[in-house]
């Protein structure tokens, strides 16, 4: 393989990671986001408590997230075919991402949505603020610090899985670290493939950590 | 104008318990209360007597048990709950731990209120920076809480509070959580806001000193229940409870272990002037006698004071002593401490 094989195969891998991932973060949180406030809200010490709903949906989210994430890639390949047509490439991947990642993002968003001060919530309240403007205008800004950090976290497990997704032909730069070094013996190329993934992983967190810092109006002295 | 006409809240039976495992807890018991407009009206007691609790069933941020809440003859638990929140902008609120919201400048604070509202943007900043001149801060309009001091954190509280002209200010332990220079302002601010804007306030605290400088009347409430009302004077002069007497007099707790000695409470009630009383008393009578406690505070322009002194175990000496007040004019109660338990 001439070096610029090499850099085009991993280009396209690299690229077919960037969009696994980043479709799979931004539908995972479209699901989570509500899941999550859904939880927050209506748990004992919530807005509007409704034990019910509580439960099930809790039920719901740890079940799917105590299957790991390649178990439940095989075990949800007919719906992925149901859905995208395929079960192998960087699109079809997509669809178990999500289902894995959304209960985590849902339980992201509650635990960064609890730490919420309950003073700062009842001041809220006092002004005669409604539950909807209680979640919306006080507890998510409240939260955003909290919430980024969950987002850069969210997006780099992400990441990790769709190289895991490398195993079951996903596309990216799992399936090339899997093709050339697991079932080629070609430890070089592999090798590439995890400086890349690190690489990627750091800034990414970089960015996240950045971008939270810029934004969180609290002082670094507390 | 007769105060007791112009009724702002009125508390009537309320009763809260909230029902946690394994044992319910009955935080407020039978509460009754009547709060004049324009008037600071001081509610004291130990941690854990129900302070808070009563302070929140006043906006029904606690729901009560049972009993009602009047505020302006309307009882607020019949209220639909979009007319409550609407209510809920007449009655500012501020806290021990100020409760700012931390992602927000000192002046987007004071415009949330306004926003809930819908108030005009335009109309909003101009509130909010008239606010802020209010409570002696024009110039920290951008700072976020975390680079305010304490002090300054609960002055913007206070704006955010009236941010929306209430007329009534709920305050629970708003200065519990300052130094005493700092509380001294913050008090002095709610004086000023009392006087000048007319504002109901309703004043939480454990501390007597806070009731002494600003309340106009006080009750005091103890595990659960009200066991004084009255004007500070009288709370100071007359502490009817085994409550109050402690509050008012911190050495109390010392002259619990003298149980069963006759003990005098001599009241200094601003009229009396300043002659040596006990020291012409015990040459007079002859009889030694023991100072337990002493205390002498200045309410509101005038002196007052208090004195616990053990009597000696000879009648007749006692007899003397109490001949000797009576002729002198000077307001005693007689004292039995062992009821303290
Ligand atoms: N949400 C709650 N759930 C269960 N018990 C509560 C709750 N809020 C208050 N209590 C209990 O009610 C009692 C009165 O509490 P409250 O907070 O009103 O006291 P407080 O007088 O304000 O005390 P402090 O001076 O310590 O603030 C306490 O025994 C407390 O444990
Ligand atoms: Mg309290």
């Amino acid at each position: 393989m001439t070096t610029l094989e090499l850099l085009q195969l991993l280009g396209q891998g690299l690229l077919e990671t960037l969009y696994m991932t980043l479709i799979s973060t931004f539908l995972s949180y479209l699901i989570g986001l509500p899941l999550g406030m859904i939880l927050t809200v209506t748990d004992k010490k919530g807005l509007r408590p409704n034990r019910a709903i509580n439960l099930a949906l809790g039920f719901v989210i740890n079940m799917l997230r105590s299957v790991p994430f390649l178990i439940l890639a095989v075990a949800i390949i007919p719906f992925t075919r149901w859905i995208v047509g395929t079960s192998i490439g960087s699109t079809a991947t997509i669809v178990p991402l999500v289902v894995a990642a959304a209960p985590y993002v849902a339980r992201m968003i509650e635990s960064s949505l609890r730490e919420v001060d309950a003073g700062v919530i009842e001041a809220a309240r006092s002004m005669g603020s409604s539950d909807r403007q209680v979640l919306f205008k006080v507890m998510v800004p409240e939260a955003k610090p909290s919430l980024l950090v969950g987002a850069t976290i969210a997006t780099t497990t992400i990441l990790g899985y769709s190289a895991m997704a490398g195993f079951m032909a996903g596309g990216g730069l799992g399936t090339i670290a899997i093709n050339y070094g697991y079932h080629r013996y070609n430890t070089e190329i592999m090798l590439y493939t995890v400086a890349l993934l690190i690489i990627v992983v750091q800034v990414m967190q970089e960015a996240g950590l950045h971008l939270t810092r810029r934004l969180d109006r609290r002082r670094r002295a507390e | 104008m007769n105060k007791q006409d112009n009724i702002i809240l009125k508390v009537e039976n309320l009763s809260k318990v909230f029902a946690i495992k394994p044992e319910p807890i009955e935080a407020l018991t039978d509460i009754n209360l009547e709060i004049y407009a324009g008037e600071i009206f001081g509610i004291i007691g130990l941690s854990g007597a129900g302070k808070s609790t009563l302070i929140r069933c006043l906006n029904l941020l606690e729901k009560p048990t049972s009993g009602r809440v009047f505020f302006k003859g309307r009882d607020l638990s019949s209220l639909p709950k979009s007319e409550l929140l609407e209510l809920r902008q007449s009655m500012g609120m501020i806290f021990q731990s100020f409760n700012l919201f931390q992602q927000r400048s000192a002046i987007e604070n004071i415009c949330y209120p306004l926003e809930i509202a819908k108030v005009p943007r335009e109309q909003r900043l101009a509130r909010a920076r008239e606010l802020l001149e209010l409570v002696g801060l024009p110039d920290r309009e951008t700072a976020t809480p975390s680079e305010l001091s304490g002090g300054q954190q609960q002055r913007v509280a206070i704006a955010r509070a009236l941010a929306t002209s209430p007329s009534v200010l709920l305050c629970d332990e708003a200065t519990s959580a300052l130094d005493p220079s700092t509380t001294d302002s913050i008090l002095a601010l709610l004086k000023q806001i009392n006087r000048d804007l007319g504002v109901t306030i309703v004043l939480i605290t454990h501390e007597m000193s806070v009731v002494e400088r600003i309340c106009d009347r006080v009750a005091v409430i103890d595990r659960s229940r009200i066991v004084e009302v009255g004007s500070v004077t009288d709370l100071f002069v007359h502490p009817q409870s085994a409550i109050a007497r402690q509050l008012v007099f911190p050495g109390g707790e010392l002259v619990e272990r003298l149980t069963g000695d006759a003990a005098l409470r001599i009241v200094f009630d601003g009229e009396s002037s300043f002659e040596p009383v006990l020291a012409n008393m015990v040459l007079a009578c002859q009889a030694p006698v023991n100072i337990l406690s002493a205390d002498s505070k200045n309410i509101e322009g005038r002196a007052y004071g208090q004195m616990l002194i053990q009597l000696p175990d000879d009648p007749a000496a006692q007899r003397r002593i109490r001949e000797y007040l009576n002729s002198r004019k000077i307001t005693f109660t007689e004292e039995i401490w062992n009821d303290n338990a």
